[in-house]
Parts: C-alpha cells; structure tokens; sequence
C-alpha cells in the first residue's frame, strides 16, 4: 500500500463516513432537543427513526405499485411524510406518557424504553422480521469519480446535504423564531416563563415532536445506506446518546462537531480493524474521556 | 446483630419467609428438575435486582450496565469451566490439544496470558468476587469523584454494556464470540448436568441469594441505609453532615456488582454456558425492569419481579411470541406511570391493594379482614412504639 | 503581633471570579475563638459566596484559608466538615421523610466511612447525645415527628441541631431567622448565645435588630469586597455603610 492509496482509502471511507455523520447528526439533533433541552430521556428515538425508514419504504412501494412515473421525485415527499408522521406520533407520546414524567427524568428512560419494545413488536408485526430497502430513485444511485481512485457516493453527499438543511432551519428556529425564544427560556427557568405567560405545556408538546420528526428524518436517510429492520433503530441509539452527551448537553453545536467526529472515527477505524472493533475503540475512547470531563467538549457556562 | 437489625415490621417477616418457602420446599417439591432448573436461573437474576434495590430504588443511582458484572462473574465462572473440559484427552482431535475449542478454530495455538490463571479454582472464584467489584469500584469512583450522576450515569453504563458486548463478540478466539463458552460439563470432577447436582446448584443458587438478601436488609436498616436514601434526596446536605458521598456511591455500586457477579456465576453453573447475549444493552435494561415490576424499594420485590416477569416470559414467550413485547412494553410503562414502587409499593400495609381488601374484603370476609386490618395498623404504631421504648430503655440505662 | 496561629479562621486575599465576574475579591477575615461574627451587606454583596468559599462549596481562586493554622482551601466539602466546619443552608436542609431524632442522628459524627455507617449502633451515649442537642434546639418533645410536618421555624431549629450534632468549632449559619416570627428569633438569638460560649459562630443576616442583639462583630460587605469591619456601634456609624444602606 503506497502513501497515494492510503490516501485515497482515507478520503473514501471519509465520505462512507459522512453518510453516517449524516445520520448520527439527524438523531443526535433530535435528543440534543429531546434529552438536552427538555431533559427527557427518550429510548424510544431509534424507533421514531425506524418509523420514518419505514415511511420511506411505504412510499416507496406504493409510487412502484401505483406510479412508476413518480419513482424520479418520491423520495423527498417520503422525507416531508417521514417528518410528518414522527412528529405526530411524538407528539402523541408527550401527551399520553412524557407529560407526567418531566419530574423522574429516569423513569422516562424506563418507559420509553418499553414503549420502544412496543413500537419494534408493531413494526416486525407489519413489515415482518426481514430488513427492507426502498426503491431509491435513479438519481441517487451511482458515484462522482474525481479521480481515478476515489469514488464518491451521490447518496452521501444527498444526505449530507439533507442534514446540513436540517440542521441550519432546526438553528433558525432556535435562535430566529419567537417560538425558539420562548423553548430556550422555558428550558431555562420554567416557573418563570410559565408566569410570564408562555404556554409550557405546548412549548414541552411541540418540541419532543419536532425532537421525534427529526428522528423521521434521520430514518428517510437512512435508507439510502442501510436496510431497514425492526430493531434498525436501537441499533444506533446509544450512538445518538453519545453524540449528545460527548457535545455537552445543551450545546446543538457541540453535537454537530462530536457527531462528525464519532462517525469518522468509526468509519476510518472500521478499514484498519477487522470487524466491530472500529466501533468498540471508538465507544471507548468517548466513554473515557465522559470520565474525565463528563461535560462534554462544549459545556454551557453557567454558575451554579 | 439481633431480628430486629433485619425486619422492621412483621410484613417484611412474613414476605421474607414466604419466599423462603416459596424458594426452598414449595417448587423443588412441585417442580420436575428441568423445570426447577429454569427457576434456579431466575434466581439468578434475582442477585442483580436485589444489588438495583441498593443501587437503584435506595440510592437513585441508575445503571444500565449490570449485565456487565452479571457477564464478569459469569465468565469468570465459565474460563475455569472451560478449561477443565478441555484437557488434552478430550481435545485430542484438535491441531492444538489443550485449549478450548474456540481458540483451535481461531488458529490460536496458546492459551492467551489472560487465560492461564483460570486454571486454578481458588484464583477462579476469588475472581468472580473481586473482578465485578474492582471494575464496578474504579467506573463508580471515576464519576461520582466528578459529580456525574443521574441520566449521564445511566448513559455512560449502558455505553459501556454496549462496549463489553461488541468487545467480547468481536474477539472469538480469546472470549468464544457470539456463540460465547459453551459445552461447560463438569465443575471439580462434578458432572454439572446430572439431576443430584442440578439441585445442589439450585439449593446453593438459592442460599446465596438469600443470603444477598439478608445482607441487603441489613444495609438498608443500618445507618448506611438512611445515609443512601439521604444521598438520594438531598446530596448537598449529606455532605455537609461530613459523609464522603462519592465514596458511599462508589461502594453501593460495587456492592451490587459483587451481588451480580455471584448471579451470574451461578448462572453458568445453572445453564451451562455464558455468552455476550446476556451482557449487552438489552439483558442489562431488562435486569432493571424486573426490579420494577417487583419494587425497587424492597429487595424481597425484587426478588417476587424477577421471578414473576421471567415465568411470563418463558410462558408468554412459548405460547404467544408476538404478544409478549406488547405485553411485557406495556407492563413496563404502566409500572412506571402508573405504580412507581412496583408489586411490593402494592401490597404493602396502606398500598392500593390492602386499602382496596380493605374496603371489599371486609364485606365478603368480615372477620379476616378485620383481623388483618388490625394487624397492618398495629404493626405500624408498634413499630413508633418500639423506638419510643427502646429509646427510653436506653436513656433510663444511661441514666 | 498576631499570627494565623492566634485565630481560629485565617482568611487573607480570598476571591472568586465567574468567567470574568468577582463575585468576592481580596476579602480578609480573621475570627477569633467564642465569637459571634456577622456578616450583612444588600443583596448581591456576595456574603453566601463567601461561605461557599470556606465550606468547599465553591472553589476559591485566589487566596487561602486557614482553620486553626491548617489551610483549608482545595480540601474535599466533607473534609472540611471533619475539620470542624458545619454549615447551615439559607433554605432549611433536612431530611424532610426522617424523623427528629434520625435526622440528629445521621449527622452524629460516629461511624462516618463506608464500614463506620455498616456498624453505626444506637448506643447510650448517642441516644444522651441526641436527647441534650434535641433540648438545647426546643425539639425535645418532637423526636419521633417526621421532620417534613415541622413548623419553618423548627426546620431552621433542626438544621442547626443537625449541626451541633456534630460539635463544630465554627458554626456557619446562612440567614437563620428568615421567615421566623418575633419569638422564635428571640429564641434563635438565645440559641445563639448560648452554643457561641463553647464555638465561633458566622453569621449572615438582614434583620439589623436581630445583629445587634448577637454580634460580637460586624464586617459589612459590598459588591464582593469588605466596606467596613468592627463593633455593631463602629460599623452603624461608618459613613461608607451609611452611603450604601440609605444612599441608593
């Protein structure tokens, strides 16, 4: 192996590595929402994003069945659907189950985690135990060559692009909208924001929803690089964790940089070591480092 | 140490020996031996619920990570097993006699350094004690010294069940892999599989547990007990009393560690065979909802959760595959929501399930009821009274 | 001349500063033994910091801090309490689901470790222990009440029972009257008195009538530094403190 290939391994599996960046990004902004502004554990986000996978797959199927001529632009309306439906069913799950746990943040971890139980039983009951890969559209299929050794990935770079769309709006509407304004206060000081008339209840509502939609989307992603199972999902949950934790808590920033890192690390050590071991290094590596700085790399400065 | 040390109320006699009888006469007497043979894994796990009791229920401190010490005790157990099977005569097919199977098959030729001390059987049960307890010990004092506690904690524990899994599945020729060590036969000579030492594994499963239960009941009724469920509620105040709270943290921690360490030892002399299955994630969250469907509070409901769950998983799971993960989520989010101190916060004296016999099982039975009624009120005064008495003894002795 | 040896609380340069902000700078305090010293200044002064500082609380960044000639500072909050510290909170701290007489017991300084704790027994000279502690706070009668059914006042009493428990030789009370009626400050200020003949007590308070009636000394703080120090008499009529009380 010459310094050129070696080269070239690392820029490939550096774009394998951005589809994953793309989809611990979606998932960790998500619970960077859900867990690090509401503080509500949520085991059940890997489900949401296996509901948006799924999503994609219906829509997949039906324009096959249906409308072949459609087959070109589906995929962007699955991925509005995808959000759509996460989103409701969050918001379903705020108002039946999280509601009445915001003050036993470890007990939402709990029931969250049986409602995941739930949701990956419907799921193998619907689609049945065996993955399932949507029809992707021609247009993301294929490769830039910009070299004569380096092959690119269209679906990676679509993706990539999908979550640094998400991203940029989720921002906007944290720091440019009255609503963000009225979620960041709430997070900080909720007896106060409450007595200066924000609604609490529906900012906690609209936020673990826009939390789960998020997750829709990372699934709609998801699909254009990996097949979807019932327990597709859970699979990247302590992942999605990490991404947040690692970033500090309540830092969206922090989780995009930790989750750019994570993913490249995995996927660069995945070529060097055989197996899982790329990711077991690289789980380990952040959970030592959680040891000894367990704020995280961007912890937000406040006086306690 | 007297009774009372261990038992503050005579409810907490009664559970403690109907479970013994439950445990000890009741189903060895009903149970065919493969049958009591499941219940002895059971109470396998009942060793990580009454160590979640401490950790969890008393201390607040939730960790997704008791299948790792579950998996430590039992692989200790497993490696010295493993290596009394495979003598070079029984090996003798292989292109190097004298390893475990696993290890021939991965092209390995030596027994690993790691390996070569689990041939002793004094080396290979210290090691069940001390390797969960280190371990749980430098994990818990790395964090809590830091202050890191609540949600981060649970996180990090489930990371690193996460980690321990993947680590022991992706090396197969040091740790078996997926399969796991498998083919255990023998203990000391002892063929592991026979009807007379499955019930001696179980009688001994069944003592230990007991007695982690008696030696949890002491904990949580001496004043390490309070200083917990102190930390627990008001973390700042405990420290200024003077106590060292990380320390206190770090040892409950290890504590329940040595108790699933135990468990899952036994579990490998109950099952014959460990594997990564019962360390990851999944086991590791499942081990904690047993203790809450049982109770967190009390190791005694623990110890009922673990029982009941697992007999409706291996039933449901039988019968109805499907229906079990909506029935066993389901269970979850309703012990969570709706009965926060499981079966054990239930049946309690004044829980739902003695005010609801009180108010219709005194119409169908009125004698009974009345009599336990009385019972249940008078356990509760006695037990001020007896404080109040044994205070005025002892001033009157100083006096 | 004096040395830190003299005093039980050294304090020389002690400050503190939040990303930029000195909550506390530059502050010297020397105390004496079997003195009641308070501290008062308007909101923001930063007297509870300063109890944070020497209670381990918060990390000082500057200066250093000597109890009986030892420094103090960087130690651990419970090695601080070992040393002979106690702390009270400006809201009652007790353990509200604990009766009386275990909340007074769990702070008896017996059987502090992991293995003292597994062994603690309820012993005679505890039980006496608990029975005076108990009589001087007023709560003798009360021992077998859940402390959560407690009055404001006796919760406040409780605390400081809880402290005395462990016989500190300085004693660090954070408002203790807040909220308490005319009476029970006469009795706090009586408690007071009385557990100061054997500790140095620091006080923070508000209620000028209630310092005049415990101080031994007064320091005044502003703006995180000390504007004036000495007798109640001195610092009433130190014209800096009278700018900063009446000239706002």
């Amino acid at each position: 192996m010459n310094l050129q290939e070696l080269w070239s391994i690392f820029i490939m599996q550096g774009f394998a590595g951005i589809s994953l960046f793309s989809v611990l990004l979606l998932m960790g902004l998500g619970l960077a929402l859900i867990f690090g502004q509401m503080g509500v554990i949520n085991m059940a986000h890997g489900e949401f994003m296996a509901l948006g996978a799924y999503t994609t797959y219906l829509c997949s199927t039906l324009v096959q069945d249906h409308a072949p001529s459609l087959l070109p632009i589906y995929f962007p309306i699955a991925i509005v659907l995808a959000f759509i439906l996460s989103a409701a069913l969050g918001a379903l799950v705020e108002w039946g189950m999280i509601r009445h746990l915001y003050k036993r943040p470890l007990d939402t971890l709990l029931a969250t985690w049986g409602l995941s139980l739930i949701l990956q039983q419907t799921y193998r009951s619907i689609f049945g135990a065996r993955e399932v890969t949507p029809t992707l559209p021609e247009w993301l299929m294929g490769s830039f060559k910009p070299t004569e050794s380096i092959d690119i990935p269209i679906n990676g770079v679509f993706v990539l692009l999908l979550a640094g769309a998400v991203t940029g709006s989720l921002l906007l509407f944290m720091f440019k909208t009255a609503f963000g304004l009225r979620l960041r206060a709430t997070v900080q000081n909720r007896l106060m924001s409450g007595a200066v008339g924000i609604n609490t209840k529906m900012v906690d509502r609209l936020a673990f929803s826009v939390g789960c939609g998020i997750a829709g989307i990372a699934g709609a992603a998801f699909t254009t690089i990996g097949s979807t199972g019932p327990d597709s999902g859970s699979r990247y949950i302590v992942d999605a964790f990490l991404v947040v934790v690692f970033g500090g808590a309540a830092n969206l920033f922090g989780s995009v940089v930790s989750a750019l890192g994570i993913a490249q690390a995995q996927s660069i050590l995945e070529f060097f070591l055989e197996g899982t071991k790329g990711k077991v290094a690289t789980l380990l590596f952040i959970v030592v480092v959680l040891m000894f700085r367990p704020q995280g790399l961007f912890p937000s400065k406040v006086r306690s | 140490m007297n009774i009372k040390t261990l038992f503050k109320s005579k409810a907490e006699v009664y559970t403690t020996v109907t479970l013994a009888a439950l445990v000890l006469v009741v189903l060895p007497l009903l149970l065919p031996i493969f049958r009591l043979n499941l219940f002895g894994k059971y109470l396998t796990f009942g060793f990580v619920g009454v160590g979640l009791v401490l950790l969890w229920g008393r201390c607040g401190i939730l960790s997704l990570g008791q299948g790792v010490f579950f998996g430590l005790g039992g692989y200790c157990m497993a490696m010295f097993l493993k290596l009394e099977a495979s003598d070079p005569i029984s090996t003798k097919i292989q292109s190097t006699p004298g390893i475990p199977d696993f290890m021939d098959w991965n092209q390995i030729t030596k027994l690993p350094w790691f390996w070569e001390p689990f041939k002793s059987f004094p080396f290979a049960m210290a090691a069940i004690l001390v390797i969960p307890t280190l371990v749980a010990f430098g994990i818990g004092w790395a964090m809590f010294r830091r202050r890191v506690g609540g949600v981060y904690f649970a996180i990090i524990t489930q990371a690193i069940a996460l980690i321990i899994s993947l680590g022991i599945d992706g090396n197969q020729g040091y740790t078996g892999g997926r399969n796991g060590i498998t083919d255990l036969r023998t203990l000391l000579g002892m063929d592991i599989r026979s009807n007379v030492s499955q019930y001696i594994i179980y009688y001994i499963s069944a003592l230990l547990l007991f007695a982690c239960i008696l030696f949890g009941k002491y904990i949580i009724n001496s004043r390490m007990g309070r200083v917990l469920v102190a930390i627990r509620d008001r973390e700042d105040r405990v420290r200024f009393s003077g106590y060292d709270v990380a320390m206190c943290r770090s040892f409950v921690f290890a504590l329940a560690a040595l108790f699933s360490g135990i468990g899952g030892a036994m579990f490998v002399l109950q099952v014959g065979f460990m594997s990564p299955s019962l360390i990851g994630i999944v086991p590791s969250i499942e081990m904690v909802i047993f203790a809450a469907v049982g109770g967190r509070l009390s190791v005694i409901g623990a110890v009922y959760g673990v029982l009941i769950v697992n007999l409706g998983k291996t039933t449901f799971s039988e019968a109805f595959p499907e229906l079990w993960l909506f029935l066993m989520g389901g269970t979850f989010i309703a012990v969570v929501m709706f009965f926060p101190d499981g079966l054990a916060g239930l049946t309690e004296p004044g829980g739902p399930l003695s005010k609801l016999w009180q108010k219709w099982g005194a119409r169908l039975l009125p004698g009974l009821a009345r009599r336990i009624a009385e019972n249940h009120s008078s356990t509760a005064t006695t037990t001020v009274l007896a404080e109040k008495t044994a205070l005025n003894e002892v001033t009157n002795a100083t006096k | 001349m004096s040395t830190e040896k003299d005093f039980l609380l050294y304090i020389e340069g002690l400050g503190v500063s939040f990303d930029g902000f000195k909550a506390v700078d530059g502050f010297n305090f020397y105390l004496n033994t079997n003195t009641v010293h308070v501290i008062i200044g308007p909101n923001g002064a930063g007297k509870t910091t300063v109890l944070d500082l020497i209670c381990g609380k918060t990390k000082a960044t500057d200066g250093s801090v000597k109890f009986k000639g030892s420094e103090i500072r960087g130690l651990k909050e419970h090695e601080i309490v070992r040393a002979g510290i106690g702390r009270k909170f400006q809201n009652p701290s007790i353990y509200e689901n604990l009766t009386v007489l275990e909340n007074l017991e769990i702070s008896h300084p017996k059987g502090r470790g992991v293995f003292g704790c597994l062994v603690f027994q309820r012993t005679p000279d505890v039980v006496e222990r608990i029975q005076s502690v108990a009589k001087d706070i007023g709560l003798q009668d009360r021992l077998d009440t859940e402390a959560g059914v407690l009055s404001h006042g006796q919760k406040q009493w409780l605390e400081i029972g809880m402290l005395l428990m462990q016989n500190p030789e300085l004693l660090m009370l954070d408002e203790p009257v807040a909220g308490m009626s005319v009476r029970e400050r006469e009795e706090t200020a009586q408690l007071i008195r009385k557990i100061s003949k054997e500790r140095s007590v620091i006080v923070i308070e508000h209620d000028m009538e209630f310092v005049k009636e415990i101080a031994d000394r007064v320091t005044v703080m502003h703006l995180g530094k000390i504007l004036a120090e000495g007798s109640m008499e001195h610092v009433q009529h130190d014209p800096k403190v009278i700018e900063v009380y009446i000239g706002h």
